[in-house]
């Protein structure tokens, strides 16, 4: 065991050296000390990993051998962290009806709204709630959900379009009972949360592809009745970014900022249930991809069933297309996420867990 | 002489009025200078009234001057071109976003900036890099065959050297070798030959305006692009004109026979000389950015498409003799420079520049041909009879021909 170990570390230094050496920026002597450091939390794969946290040599595109930005995204700012996004539900303001139903109340704003997208690059979105992607609304099957939109925007009309099951009114269609809300007016959509699963909403308005492209989407959870297992849940929005108006994707991420969980991973507990309720809205590229490191996970296309439909690590979606994903990650340490096209994963759809006792 | 002076001062002054006779004419001419230079500062003063803040995005253009690749890391040069400044905020290579460093300030109009990027490139395959700018827009640069970067130490100078002998005074040499045939032709003949000259000038005016203006498309055109060919091309076109005039003048007050063939001949090495630059700084530049194969093939082509540039040296002074000393200096005039050029090219190179010398040599070349015109004169005076027409599109075509086997 103490032998394997060693020779891991020779092999991880032999590969960091001739990594470095390639890049040619680090002195010699700085060299061995680096890629020993570097070396560090691989061999000794468990605590000290836990201690380094983020800090152990994953600042990406500095020589840790993957793709990344330069420089930090401000996300105080931007008004929003990728991180908080994650973990975010927003079960609206509750009350009872008279049927002893729970009503749900949101109120959703669109707005234009400058962001960092990667560090220094400043793109005009279009946002509901100042925050791409939209709140994260979540409710249980049979509530009753009352979301009382705002168009704040000063020249775009934009509507609501949820999934799910709803009368043809609240579609949230241009042309369909209200139709699209000009700017500055508002409409209630209404309706009874069905079926259970996961879904999202997202405006309607044409240009189609520019009124998503540019912001204007979120998930949209209805829980069953019969509550999913206790679970630590996270929020994977997969979407992308065409700065230059090309109609192709300049960057690429879950949550909208890149790296932003390689250059700080996201800390889950060993043996610890993780629920991923992954959601493709990616506009422009056909279709988009999640993939596990180091496990497999159970796979709930849609959330409308309970039995998954596969045991695998990588799931393909088109536009619009979301599913459930479960795991427990059974060893501790650092383990890779990202879309499983190399394009996009190194355009800023990649991440980490970092798994901890 | 002095009085049609007088006469038109008379007139220049009836036209003034009383109250300005006084003044001197130094402050005649300063006083609109001075009223610019107030209504500038008045301009900026006042923030420019009536216009207001410039409207629409911020036009961000940024040429890439100069690509250098060392294992590791691509090196890129860029100028910014545009009205305003521009931020390189990330670097993508190959649809990957790397490390790099450089350009950390917006580089400002017409500054530039040096931004290195960690790529572990391998040898041969394509790139594309993408500057990622603060607004969102990118500015594309295609690595078309990555291959590292020539370091530029004596070996390598020897080999551009080498290479600039190959194409440019050797054949140039061996060109010149046809003179005692020259010699030997009947007069309506040489203008056959002198036709062909002309026509042989005249493809290589043409091939290096059109090879100007392509590097002149390709890079920054913050300097005037491709009006910098024509201005390079009206340059040298004026310049040896007035030096040509000046030897005729020098000439006329010695009155030594021959020295106007040997000036001519001078005139159209200098001018080949100029081609040749251009030539030799297209292959430098394609021997560091990978694009030229250099193939035996490439050699053969650019040393008999040269062959002919010797012909056209030593065909006015068929009826002289010159030393070989003087030959000699006429061969490195014209084929010397492509080392030049190789060296350049291949080192510091610049796409205005180079646009400018590409122009300068078809200006150059144009002016020979005006000076070889008068001697496709048959007895009657004609210039273009049939034998001249024939020579012309002769020339033409064995530089056509030829110029098929080079292409860089």
């Amino acid at each position: 065991m103490g032998r394997q170990r060693f020779r891991r570390a020779i092999i991880d230094l032999v590969a960091s050296l001739t990594r470095r050496k390639l890049l040619g920026a680090v002195p010699a002597l700085g060299l061995g000390a680096a890629a020993l450091h570097a070396t560090v939390p691989h061999s000794h794969s468990d605590a000290s990993a836990a201690e380094h946290g983020g800090e152990d040599g994953a600042t990406p595109g500095h020589g840790s051998g993957h793709a990344g930005f330069r420089g930090q995204v401000d996300h105080k700012a931007n008004g929003f962290d990728p991180h908080e996004i994650l973990r975010n539900f927003d079960y609206g303001k509750t009350s009872r009806l008279p049927d002893g139903r729970t009503l749900r109340e949101w109120t959703l704003a669109a707005a234009e709204q400058e962001i960092e997208l990667a560090p220094g690059v400043k793109y005009e979105a279009w946002s509901y709630n100042g925050r791409v992607p939209g709140p994260t609304l979540r409710c249980t099957e049979g509530d009753r959900l009352r979301i009382t939109f705002v168009n704040g925007s000063r020249i775009h009309p934009h509507t609501i379009h949820f999934h799910g099951l709803h009368p043809a009114g609240m579609d949230g269609m241009p042309g369909v009972g209200r139709g699209e809300i000009a700017p500055g007016e508002r409409f209630v959509y209404e309706f009874d949360a069905l079926p259970a699963g996961l879904h999202l909403y997202h405006c309607h308005v044409r240009p189609l592809a520019e009124h998503i492209a540019k912001g204007m989407y979120g998930t949209f959870i209805v829980d069953p009745k019969q509550p999913r297992e206790q679970a630590d849940e996270m929020v994977m929005v997969m979407n992308g970014f065409d700065t230059n108006y090309d109609a192709a994707n300049e960057l690429y991420a879950a949550n909208t900022i890149g790296f932003a969980y390689a250059e700080k991973p996201i800390r889950i507990k060993r043996d610890a249930l993780v629920r991923i309720y992954v959601v493709n809205i990616l506009e422009y590229d056909l279709i988009n991809s999640f993939h596990l490191h180091g496990q497999l996970f159970e796979y709930f296309p849609t959330g409308t069933s309970k039995t998954p439909s596969e045991l695998t690590d990588t799931i393909m979606l088109c536009q619009g297309q979301r599913g459930i994903v479960e795991m427990r990650m059974p060893y501790t340490g650092k383990y890779m996420f990202h879309a499983h096209q190399s394009e996009f994963t190194e355009l800023g759809w990649m991440g980490f867990f970092e798994v901890v006792e | 002489m002095e009085a049609g002076g007088a006469t038109a001062d008379d007139v220049d002054r009836g036209g003034e009025s009383a109250r300005l006779r006084g003044v001197p004419g130094w402050v005649l001419g300063i006083v609109p200078l001075l009223l610019i230079a107030v209504a500038i500062g008045a301009f900026v003063v006042l923030g420019a009234p009536g216009l207001g803040e410039r409207t629409g995005p911020p036009a961000e253009e940024l040429s890439i001057e100069r690509t250098k690749l060392v294992p590791g890391t691509i090196e890129l040069t860029v100028r910014n071109d545009g009205p305003d400044a521009v931020s390189v905020a990330q670097v993508i290579v190959n649809d990957a976003y790397v490390g790099f460093s450089g350009a950390e300030q917006p580089i400002g109009r017409l500054d530039t900036a040096t931004v290195t990027v960690r790529e572990p490139w391998l040898e041969g395959q394509a790139y594309e890099i993408a500057l990622l700018t603060s607004t969102g827009g990118t500015v594309d640069h295609a690595i078309d065959v990555a291959v590292r970067t020539p370091v530029a130490d004596i070996g390598f100078f020897g080999l551009m050297a080498l290479l600039g002998i190959y194409v440019g005074v050797i054949p140039i040499a061996l060109g010149m070798l046809w003179l005692p045939w020259i010699r030997r032709i009947p007069p309506a003949w040489m203008r056959f030959v002198m036709a062909l000259t002309v026509g042989l000038l005249g493809f290589l005016a043409i091939d290096a305006t059109l090879e100007g203006l392509e590097l002149a498309g390709a890079g920054s055109q913050a300097f005037g692009g491709a009006a910098l060919v024509f201005i390079g091309a009206a340059v040298a076109f004026l310049a040896l004109t007035g030096v040509s005039a000046w030897l005729r003048d020098r000439r006329r007050a010695g009155e030594e026979a021959g020295a106007s063939a040997g000036s001519l001949a001078m005139l159209i090495a200098f001018g080949i000389g100029l081609h040749n630059l251009g030539e030799g700084l297209a292959i430098g530049t394609a021997y560091t950015t990978g694009a030229l194969a250099l193939g035996a093939f490439l050699v053969v082509g650019f040393a008999l498409h040269n062959t002919t540039e010797g012909l056209a040296i030593v065909a006015p002074i068929a009826h002289t003799k010159p030393p070989l000393r003087r030959l000699a200096l006429l061969g490195l005039l014209a084929g010397g420079p492509a080392v030049l050029g190789t060296w350049i090219g291949a080192s510091a190179f610049n796409t205005s520049i180079a646009a400018f010398l590409f122009g300068a040599g078809a200006g150059a070349i144009a002016q020979v041909m005006v000076q070889l015109a008068p001697s496709l004169r048959d007895d009657e005076g004609r210039t273009l009879h049939p034998r001249a027409v024939g020579g012309l599109l002769a020339g033409l075509a064995l530089m056509f021909a030829t110029g098929l086997l080079v292409s860089v």
